[in-house]
């Protein structure tokens, strides 16, 4: 059989299966639950448009390995520039990048711009585990620093910081989040690189010990939402997980009214009655550990 | 200074006479073992890169059972997958592909492409390989030692490398980032070598614009290797000061499981612009020699010149220079200044445009060809349809907001392994089968060499087209399993599966190469000189397979450039490099000459 045009077929084959393939997956992202619908109609423009050329290409390929495979007689065409199609070729591949960029960058421009009515949380990695907390009453986030953390003050909170008393400290439970609220996520580690990743928010930031790092959205569905860590961060990595609820206003206002503040917390730890803040290492550290992995 | 006036009797002899036989090798120590010939000295980096990415492969084939399979295999741990990882992917990217692009075919085809006798410092070159076989074994070593390989990732990020929530933190990061530095050591001193010897040693009328489109992918790739490397060999240096002697460059203050360390004040984003002003370079480091390779095999077996030879050249160039201000597109989502986004966004989605060029150009030299599908000719191919995936994945990547969801996550994954993982490999493959005849005088067995083709590349397209969607469902990389979780439906699993068993198979036509490879030495049909009918150099030289020294008594000289296939009015449909003007048609030519060992006229 003719070999142009076995090659030709397969590579027919290759760039319609492809095709086939995107549009038959059943792994495709999760259902939004944020603001961040621009994220998924930028994907979708970049699939449109390098789709088509990938697509394009492949078959011209097909296309001339079929057409000019090797025959007894035959001779190439001595060609050595066409200025003109190059030119051309150029100027379109620009175009279509640009059709990227554009809108690209606009939406960048949002994804970092905070808007002024934001609400502020925090969230803390460490090895392996989230820990999260709210500014209280007085709405604005205490001062911390790593040199203060401690067994009794893990989120290392400045403790002459009036405005650090009535923050409210989650560890070892869920982060919960208000509909239809934009937040801005404030990102702390105290050991290593860490990742806050939530698939349906579509929106992550690295988290970097010595750094506070951010970004917002507003999460625009009810629901129950599992937390991943998206930076490699020790063997304990795929194992630290967490959970955002997502509520409406009152049920949120009700929980937040249950949660202990750092002036609480201190206290409880001062008198000696408090057990909440045994940081509970995640499954995979304690294995390791036992492994002997870990030093 | 001192002056030396050579009197009549002590005149040096003429260079074309002696020199070469000056420094031929006396014995087998020096002919095989501490050799000076780039040739040999190719061999030699080849086999030692070939090795050690065999350990890579294995390395991967771990990886895959336990994603497909992640409760079958005891023996894995969380933190044996992490140290899989981080060799799998050093090996691959610097101890395999730039050590075999470089140091292999930059050894062994830029002296004979340009009509040189042999680099330019031949015991340079020498040491080049014996401190890059050191630095293979310091890192082989690090499986040894307590605590086993660091398991940081191939980024190697402070702080976690060296802290002790990662395996080998140690003593395998120590040997990591040594074998890195003197990794770095051994390729300058070969990089040295090849950019003076592509600007110094050209033998007559091999002008730059006409040198094969492979010395140019070298050439500048090595380039771009000696000013990024340099970035992460202080990176290197810095963390290991850190690890050792508690300095702080990248260390901020850390609390680590409870416990308050003795660093403060550095800062863990220095070393991730140091990695990736090093590391994205890379990547142009691993694929301009393959954009080089591909685009003389696809001249050659389409029997047509290089369509836009000049863009071509530009372009390299152009992406070289680029690669330099790109770097931060792989930090986006690391924390640092969100406005650096709108820069380097821009400059990654400019880099696209030269890149398209090349694409278009290689193609448009299959149209109107006569196109030969040998199995270089399919390699160049299925690199091309893997190239341009993942190219065009990179488009995705390259714009932050869309980074922002699919950064660390499967997606990334599928992205680089398709551009820089099975793209470059194809083309080393094409490459190995058509300049194993030059090598050994020996062709590699064609139906071997057809079912290696047809596995690795529909395989490999198998693997890893599929694997992007994994990435859109949201599945981090660099998880050792992904154990419960809502959003991840049970058919994932099944695509884990799946891509596990088509590695395994892919895996194993490697092997079958392998044995392809040592069989057609003793065993392969003989070549005969230049049996892809090409005009470079490399093919014409006095002795089939080319001896030390290259070129007999004298030297070539080069009338034409290296594509002249299919030229109108000429009898033969290529025209060797050396081919003098006056010989292009057969009425002049020597009528007792090979054919396509035509010699240049006296
Ligand atoms: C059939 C061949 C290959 C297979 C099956 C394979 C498989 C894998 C797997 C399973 C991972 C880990 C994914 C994760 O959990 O994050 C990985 C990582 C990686 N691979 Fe490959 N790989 C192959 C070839 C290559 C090649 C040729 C390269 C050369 C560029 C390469 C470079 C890398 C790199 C840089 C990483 C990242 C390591 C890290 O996350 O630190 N691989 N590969
Ligand atoms: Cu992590
Ligand atoms: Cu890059």
């Amino acid at each position: 059989m003719n070999k142009g045009l076995v090659v030709g077929l397969v590579l027919v084959l290759v760039a319609v299966g492809s095709v086939v393939f995107h549009f038959l997956s059943p792994w495709w992202w999760t259902p939004l639950a944020s603001n961040w619908g621009y994220i998924d109609d930028m994907i979708i423009i970049t699939f449109w448009i390098t789709g088509v050329v990938f697509v394009a290409i492949i078959l011209f390929m097909a296309y001339c390995v079929f057409r000019y495979s090797h025959k007894e007689g035959r001779r190439a065409a001595y060609e050595p520039e066409n200025k003109k199609m190059e030119w051309w070729l150029t100027g379109l591949t620009t175009v279509g990048v640009v059709g990227m960029l554009a809108p690209g960058v606009l939406v960048w421009g949002q994804f970092i711009t905070v808007p002024e009515e934001a609400s502020v949380i925090e969230v803390v990695g460490q090895q392996w585990q989230w820990s999260f907390r709210y500014p209280g009453k007085d709405g604005v986030l205490g001062t911390s620093d790593p040199q203060n953390i401690s067994f009794e003050n893990p989120f290392g909170l400045n403790p002459n910081d009036p405005n650090g008393q009535d923050d409210i400290l989650i560890e070892g439970d869920d982060l919960h989040l208000p509909l239809d609220r934009p937040v801005k996520v404030l990102l702390r580690s105290k050991d290593v690189l860490h990742d806050f990743y939530v698939p349906q928010f579509r929106a992550k930031m690295d988290m970097v010990p010595g750094m506070v790092t951010y970004f917002w959205f507003t999460p625009t569905r009810v629901g129950t939402f599992e937390i991943l860590c998206a930076e490699l961060c020790g063997v304990g990595h795929y194992a630290m997980r967490g959970y955002v609820v997502v509520e409406e206003e009152s049920a949120y206002q009700e929980w937040l009214q249950e949660q202990p503040t750092f002036a609480q917390l201190s206290g409880e730890a001062r008198n000696g009655t408090g057990d909440v803040l045994n940081p509970v290492l995640s499954e995979a550290a304690a294995d390791s550990a036992e492994r002997g992995s870990v030093q | 200074m001192a002056f030396f006036v050579p009197t009549e009797a002590e005149h040096v002899a003429p260079a074309e006479v002696a020199d070469v036989e000056l420094y031929h090798p006396k014995s087998w120590w020096t002919r095989y073992i501490f050799c000076q010939d780039a040739k040999v000295i190719a061999i030699q980096y080849a086999i030692t890169a070939g090795a050690i990415g065999l350990v890579a492969l294995v390395l991967s084939w771990l990886m895959r059972l336990q994603l497909g399979f992640p409760d079958s295999f005891s023996f894995i741990d969380p933190g044996d997958y992490l140290q899989f990882i981080t060799m799998h992917g050093m090996i691959m990217v610097i101890y395999l592909l730039t050590a075999l692009f470089l140091g292999g075919f930059g050894n062994y085809l830029i002296p004979l492409m340009v009509g040189a006798r042999d680099m330019v410092f031949p015991y340079v070159n020498m040491l080049s390989y014996w401190v890059y076989l050191l630095a293979v074994l310091v890192l082989v070593a690090s499986f040894f030692v307590p605590g086993g390989p660091t398991g940081a990732g191939w980024t190697l990020y402070p702080p976690q490398a060296i802290l002790s929530g990662t395996p080998g933190a140690e003593w395998g990061i120590i040997l990591m980032l040594v074998s890195l530095a003197l990794f770095i050591v051994g390729f300058t001193m070969g990089g040295l070598n090849y950019v003076v010897t592509v600007l110094q040693a050209r033998t007559r009328g091999m002008t730059l614009l006409r040198m094969p489109l492979t010395v140019w992918g070298i050439f500048v790739a090595t380039i771009l290797a000696l000013l990024a490397f340099p970035a992460l060999f202080v990176g290197a240096v810095m963390m290991l000061l850190d690890r050792i002697l508690e300095t702080s460059f990248f260390m901020p203050a850390i609390v680590e499981m409870g416990e308050q360390l003795n660093y403060a004040g550095g800062n863990p984003l220095l070393f991730q612009h140091l990695f990736w002003f090093f590391g994205h370079p890379e990547v142009y480091i691993v694929a301009l020699p393959g954009f080089g390779i591909v685009s003389d095999l696809i001249s050659t077996h389409a029997r047509r010149n290089i369509f836009g030879y000049r863009m071509m050249v530009w372009a390299i160039v152009a992406i070289g220079a680029l690669s330099f201000l790109v770097w931060a597109h792989h930090m986006y989502v690391s924390g640092m200044n969100p406005w650096f986004g709108f820069f380097f966004a821009t400059t990654t989605l400019v880099i696209a445009v030269p890149t398209a060029i090349k694409v278009y150009n290689w193609v448009l030299t299959l149209w109107r060809g006569d196109i030969h599908l040998t199995l270089p000719m399919l390699f160049a191919i299925a690199f091309i349809v893997t190239f341009v995936n993942g190219g065009i994945t990179g488009l995705f990547l390259g714009n932050p907001v869309v980074d922002v969801p699919l950064s660390d996550t499967m997606f990334v994954v599928a992205h680089f392994h398709m551009v820089m993982g099975v793209a470059p490999i194809l083309v080393i493959f094409g490459a190995i089968y058509h300049w194993y005849p030059l090598v050994t005088g020996r062709m590699l067995n064609e139906t071997l060499g057809k079912f290696h083709f047809w596995v690795t590349f529909l395989g490999a397209y198998l693997i890893y087209f599929p694997m992007h969607y994994l990435g859109f469902l949201g599945v981090p990389r660099r998880y050792f399993e992904m154990g419960e979780t809502d959003f991840i439906p049970q058919s994932a699993q099944t695509l884990n599966e799946f891509i596990t068993v088509v590695a395994l198979i892919v895996g194993f036509a490697q092997l079958v190469f392998l044995f392809n490879l040592v069989w057609s030495a003793y065993k392969g049909r003989v070549s005969g000189r230049n049996p892809w009918r090409a005009t470079t150099l490399e093919w014409q030289t006095p002795d089939f397979p080319p001896r030390h020294g290259n070129w007999g008594p004298t030297q070539p000289v080069v009338y034409r450039w290296a594509y002249d296939y299919s030229v109108p009015g000429a009898d033969q449909d290529f025209l060797p490099q050396n081919l003098a003007p006056d010989q292009v048609t057969a009425d002049n030519r020597h009528k007792d000459l090979p054919d396509g060992a035509v010699q240049p006229a006296e």
